[in-house]
């Protein structure tokens, strides 16, 4: 879980061009969304497709965004819950 | 009408007013030449990373002019009418990648959202507050003459107080901008020859 938590902060950093952000800037329990990271709507849409490329996971019902973007935790304990690759 | 101000943005160098204001010596691609160039200005806007190389290319030109003046002096009625030759086709190549194999079909919604050469004007108009008119068009080469009308037209017919004009180009590693201010005051006369003068500098 440790090195999926460490994976998928390496790709939100990259894939969502977070310029001056660190692995180590980003606590595990940290809000992705408004006052944390300040991720915006396009960002949610890039997380979206991340799951579904590199975890073959596809969000039938983007509502379901919410709860799993909210923090590495939720977002790392939904991909190893569902993962298919 | 007026030029008040000036800049080109060529040769890994950024020029206000005729005068190099800096220029980045690490040889770098146009990626790094902006990231460069936008540390170098001190600008505090960490949405540009998230821009294509067009955006960033228009935010950074912008910069050099808006910077230095108070946009509420205009009643943050500053018309942005830019133009240039390669529209957005950087950026649509780049999405046309994500969609080519339908076996690996991911298209990114942060590429999309920039597959439109006016993406960059509603970046400075969120960046500054400007509610203003605003227009983006596609010509084969810079045409002075067709911005000289238009942009005195909008001042004179009372649709904005000033006009951030000029062109904006970026294909690949081919990249250009000369953005100029046009208003009531100035020194340099907003005539077709004195854009296509300061468009050759």
């Amino acid at each position: 879980m440790e090195n999926l938590k460490l994976e998928i902060k390496e790709k939100i950093i990259e894939n969502l061009n977070l310029e001056d952000v660190e692995i180590a800037d980003i606590q595990d329990s940290d809000k992705l969304f408004g006052d944390g990271l300040g991720l915006d709507s396009i960002d949610a849409l890039e997380l979206i497709v991340m799951l579904d490329k590199d975890y073959g996971i596809k969000l039938t019902d983007p509502k379901q965004g919410k709860s799993i973007f909210e923090s590495i935790d939720t977002m790392s304990k939904y991909i190893t819950e569902n993962r298919t690759k | 009408m007026y030029i008040q101000s000036y800049c080109h943005i060529k040769n890994d160098q950024l020029w206000l007013n005729g005068k190099d204001i800096f220029k980045d010596a690490q040889k770098n691609d146009l990626k790094g030449f902006l990231k460069n160039s936008y540390k170098n200005q001190n600008i505090n806007y960490p949405k540009f990373f998230k821009m294509d190389n067009l955006s960033k290319l228009a935010i950074l030109a912008s910069e050099l002019i808006l910077s230095k003046i108070d946009v509420q002096e205009f009643d943050n009625n500053i018309a942005l009418v830019f133009s240039n030759n390669a529209s957005s086709l950087d950026t649509d190549r780049k999405h046309q990648k994500t969609i080519n194999d339908l076996d690996d079909y991911f298209p990114s919604p942060a590429i999309f959202v920039y597959t439109l050469p006016n993406i960059g004007i509603g970046e400075i108009s969120i960046k500054h507050q400007l509610k203003s008119e605003n227009a983006f068009f596609v010509f084969e080469e810079f045409n002075a003459g067709f911005h000289r009308n238009y942009e005195n037209s909008l001042i004179q017919n009372k649709k904005s107080k000033a006009v951030l004009g000029g062109w904006i180009n970026v294909d690949e590693e081919n990249y250009s901008a000369f953005l100029y201010m046009v208003s009531e005051h100035g020194t340099i006369e907003h005539t077709e020859q004195n854009l296509l003068k300061l468009y050759k500098e």
